[in-house]
């Protein structure tokens, strides 16, 4: 990381194109680009990087037939360098490592018997700074200012952290709920505080209101079984109509004072499902909207009931008329008046049936939890991964979420967990098939189940854009399903790193969300090769430059990207510059990017990979920027202008005006600064 | 007097109407069926006292992958080698903690999974709708993968191990002993195609088939009786969708009770594969009763 520019712009364009023309790079390097021959400026007119649809990628691939082995299972990498693995300290070994959370140096990795604090201050040697014995599943952690939170849901957790367990179905010793912990001093955790919940937590998300700076709000998930009420007074499993105070069907909000932790409590149970009516499929497909067309033109029934216009069978349009027959008292066929009164009723015949208060009639409640909530509160959205749907939801009030669009699909067992793109008009769903510990990946399993679904986002409404998963087969000895992941912060381009359990990691961009392509990963071979051990990649994020892996049983694994025919040296310098401070991945965070040669670099790269602008002018500009960062001075910021300027001329020329501006804009915050 | 008749006729209209609106409106009792006779025994688990020695003996192992000299690497394997004992041994030791609830449940749920399995396999053959199709071919995938977890948790905690075996309509469900002991129930073969009754109330299991004596799965909640496995098997098209539907939101429903029970019994699903497979069951199943429901209601404004 500290070597400088030049040399490594000369490293990464060796490794990564190997071509002739860098001699020229190099030698603009040297002041001497102006005598290049005409020939060579022919050559240098040739785009050397790829678009990333036409990149070749391993055949066969290398992560079939990988060796069996706990901490000695053959590996395979690719676009990525694996810096260091660190197993669990002894007494959480053998024991699940979950979730990760972040805060300064330090990586927060969560396990059922507690949680580690990592210092990652090297990552190729990250260092144990305290194991936290505290048993709860899943234990999945969040931090936040001098707080860290952590999940318990499985019936063993006990608020004494003991390691015994609880035998019966109701103690007033049982944790479920979040545990809060001030870490202040992050060698020495202190139990604060524990809110306790009906279903306990699977996850939680913390949300950091924008305009509330005494407080942040927790959304409990999670859809374990309720609590018998002689545990946790309150807690009731019945249907809400027979019981209004129902932990079904709501989420959980906990609202935790910063000067006062010890005081965190619910404040509100939304019940974000209510009335929730999606159809088992996308939306309507051309076909559906054909037929129903079909049938209006026929001159048949048609009217909306449950969210979506329906066509009335014959039957019921029969009876229908004949009952407004006999309500004017007349006999025999219903006329031409009959059918016309039928119509102008019907909406409201079927409002009222549909509302009634019937008691005989069944609500529809829809799911009935949420598993994971990814909130994104600089774009006052939330994804709501909950059981058979993909809710979002508005956030702009925490403590009373807002849906505001649903999506179900056929192809999806279990909605787990939601990733926003950074501008917020995207986003990505995963489904965790079979709950992480069934083997999904394998060749015979479709592509469509067990994978992501990505969606674009237009005026709160979601459209499904395409499905992705992991694309090589894995043995029937692998836990392996779509899991945990994190946007890395490529400058205008969609990259996310994500788990697949014994799939291990893979690497994909989204930008185009119909059509994602994998361009890294790291994969093991199975713990065991006789049988299915739970193992694998439970969560994987970008984190101030690395990319760190909790390993269910082999523990933290950290990983650096490496520049590649998917991403040039550039991008990725542009990605470490964002820094952040700490990361919850079900918080997501809104990345931006200070300015700096790197991000002008890759911008200028981005360009050439997408034939967005001609060679000579790129070549023109990379020289041009290189001249502006070896300047001293006033000189500097002259420079910076007027390539600004020059760009921005230039940005009709581009089919990316858009990426121009951003580029000039650089430009411009580099000669201000 | 005339009026009040058109009156009731009107209102038994709107009633059948509602009920195609909410065609599918199977609501989850809560009503809880109960395996009977349990005794809770507990096995103590060493899993505490694994802990407490593993951290008298603490040694905080930090590994990098980049060792340079010969003598580390050495190190680094024994390492290895002492850290993979450790985390063998642990995974045993976690096996140890389980009750009779839970091997009732897995042994159950097997035998209850492999109901819905039959149930899946008519879809193509039957000329499900393309829907039907899908939502069949993924229970079969799930369900086939859940039944090999749970005789894998059973066989691991040498205990009694159902297998399935399927022959078109008729399920018979053999017991595989463990190795040791047990050897005077090596014959019990018990095939439920016979005398399965339809007592779906489920507010007692019979018990008397259940444990070492092999299994009747008839009295599980939500199990068809061969005579309707049998009806659904002459079914076709969109009359086996609908009984699919109907007879499939049922049977998982049963399933869903029977996670419930297991929550519900003290000690149970301490295990954490155990909790993990219940709990995945239970929102599985609920999710797919849903999906069902809809399934069902689409079909029936068509």
């Amino acid at each position: 990381m500290n070597k400088n520019n030049t040399t490594r712009y000369f490293l990464h364009k060796k490794y990564t194109y190997g071509k002739l023309w860098m001699l020229l790079v190099l030698a603009s390097f040297l002041g001497v680009y102006s005598c290049a021959s005409s020939e060579q400026m022919q050559q240098q007119s040739q785009s050397t990087l790829t678009p990333i649809t036409e990149v070749e990628i391993p055949t066969p691939d290398p992560r079939v037939g990988l060796q069996a082995g706990l901490f000695d299972a053959e590996e395979t990498i690719w676009n990525l360098r694996l810096l260091s693995t660190t197993p669990p300290p002894e007494n959480f070994l053998g024991v699940t490592n979950s979730d990760l959370a972040f805060k300064g140096n330090y990586a927060i990795q969560g396990n059922y018997n507690g949680f580690m604090v990592w210092d990652i201050s090297n990552p190729a040697q990250p260092e144990l700074v305290i194991d936290y014995l505290c048993p709860a599943s899943q234990s999945d952690v969040s931090v936040y200012g001098d707080l860290l939170f952590v999940s318990g849901e499985g019936l063993g957790g006990r608020l004494d952290c003991g390691t015994e367990g609880v035998q019966e179905v109701a103690s007033e010793e049982r944790l479920r709920g979040i545990r809060i912990f001030d870490i202040t001093d992050i060698k020495n955790p202190l139990y604060v505080s524990n809110v306790q919940t009906c279903r306990g937590s699977h996850t939680h998300s913390v949300l950091v209101d924008p305009d509330d700076d005494e407080n942040v709000y927790v959304y409990v998930s999670g859809s374990a079984p309720v609590r018998p009420e002689d545990e946790l007074p309150g807690c009731s499993s019945a249907l809400p109509e027979d019981d209004p105070n129902s932990a079904l069907f709501r989420i959980e909000v906990i609202q935790v004072p910063l000067d006062s932790p010890e005081d965190a409590a619910i404040v509100s149970s939304p019940r974000i499902f209510e009335d929730l009516e999606a159809p088992p499929e996308h939306g309507l497909s051309p076909a559906d909207i054909a037929e129903l067309e079909q049938a209006k033109a026929e001159g048949r029934f048609v009217a909306e009931f449950y969210g979506r216009e329906r066509i009335i069978p014959d039957r019921f349009v029969t009876r229908l008329l004949v009952n407004i027959v006999e309500e004017r008292g007349g006999t025999g066929e219903p006329t031409e008046a009959d059918s016309t009164l039928l119509r102008e009723r019907l909406p409201d015949l079927l409002a009222e049936m549909t509302g009634g208060n019937d008691g005989e009639e069944e609500q529809q409640y829809g799911p009935n939890q949420c598993h994971d909530i990814t909130l994104y509160p600089e774009v006052g959205l939330a994804g709501g991964a909950c059981e058979g749907y993909g809710l979002l939801l508005d956030i702009s009030d925490p403590a009373a979420p807002v849906r505001i669009d649903a999506v179900a699909d056929s192809n999806f067992a279990y909605w787990h967990s939601a990733t926003f793109n950074n501008e917020g008009d995207k986003v990505l769903f995963t489904d965790e098939w079979g709950g992480g510990s069934q083997p999904k990946c394998r060749a015979e399993d479709p592509m469509e189940w067990g994978a992501n679904a990505i969606f674009s986002i237009n005026g709160g409404k979601m459209n499904f854009e395409s499905y992705f998963k992991l694309p090589a087969p894995q043995t029937p000895e692998e836990n392996c399903v779509a899991h945990n992941g994190s946007l890395i912060p490529i400058p205008d381009r969609d990259i996310m790193v994500q788990s697949w359990y014994q799939g291990g990691i893979n690497i994909f961009d989204w930008t185009d969300p119909a059509n994602p392509i994998e361009i890294a990963y790291h994969d093991r071979g199975p713990i065991d090769p006789n049988r299915m051990q739970m193992g694998g990649s439970w969560s994987v994020y970008w984190y101030n430059g690395y990319i760190v892996n909790s390993e269910i049983a082999r523990g933290l694994d950290v990983f650096e990207l490496t520049p590649s025919d998917f991403i040039t040296q550039n991008e990725i310098d542009a990605a470490n510059t964002v820094t952040l401070d700490y990361l919850n991945a079900q918080g997501q965070p809104k990345f931006v990017w200070p300015a700096s040669y790197a991000l002008a670099k890759a911008y200028l790269d981005q360009l050439e990979r997408n034939r967005e602008l001609d060679m000579m002018s790129i070549n023109s500009l990379r020289s041009s920027i290189l001249r502006a960062e070896n300047a001293n001075g006033s000189r500097k910021a002259e420079l910076l202008n007027e390539l600004a300027s020059e760009i921005e001329s230039k940005a009709s020329a581009s089919s990316n005006s858009k990426k121009m501006n951003k580029l000039a804009e650089t430009m411009k915050n580099l000669a201000a600064s | 007097m005339a009026n009040e008749s058109i009156n009731q006729s009107r209102k038994l209209f709107l009633i059948n109407f509602i009920n195609y609106l909410k065609m599918s409106s199977h609501k989850i009792q809560n009503r809880y069926y109960r395996f009977s006779g349990i005794r809770t025994q507990l096995i103590v688990t060493l899993f505490a006292g694994m802990l407490i020695s593993g951290l008298a003996g603490c040694s905080t192992s930090e590994m990098a992958v980049d060792t340079s000299s010969a003598e580390t690497a050495d190190q680094t394997e024994r390492d290895f080698e002492k850290m993979e004992e450790i985390y063998w041994a642990r995974i045993d030791s976690s096996k140890m903690s389980f009750t009779d609830a839970d091997v009732e449940f897995m042994t159950g749920m097997i035998g209850h999974h492999a109901q819905a399995l039959i149930m899946s396999d008519l879809a193509p053959k039957n000329n499900a709708g393309p829907a039907v199709q899908r939502l069949a071919a993924r229970i079969i995938n799930a369900q086939k993968d859940e039944i090999a977890t749970m005789q894998r948790w059973l066989r691991d905690r040498n205990q009694p191990v159902p297998v399935v075996e399927i022959d078109g309509l008729i399920l018979t469900i053999s017991m595989e002993m463990p190795e040791e002991g047990m050897d005077d129930n090596m014959d019990m073969e018990h095939d439920t195609s016979h005398g399965m009754d339809h007592d779906m109330s489920g507010d007692e299991m019979d018990h008397s088939a259940m444990g070492h004596h092999g299994m009747d799965h008839s009295n599980m909640p939500g199990m068809l009786t061969q005579e309707q496995l049998n009806e659904l098997g002459r079914l076709n098209g969109e009359e086996f969708d609908r009984k699919f539907l109907l007879y499939m939101i049922d049977h998982h429903q049963g399933a869903v009770i029977m996670s419930d029970t297991l929550f519900d019994t003290d000690g149970a699903a301490l295990d954490e594969q155990a909790f993990r497979l219940a709990a995945d069951i239970k929102v599985d199943q609920e999710t797919e009763i849903e999906r069902m429901k809809l399934m069902l209601r689409n079909m029936e404004s068509e």
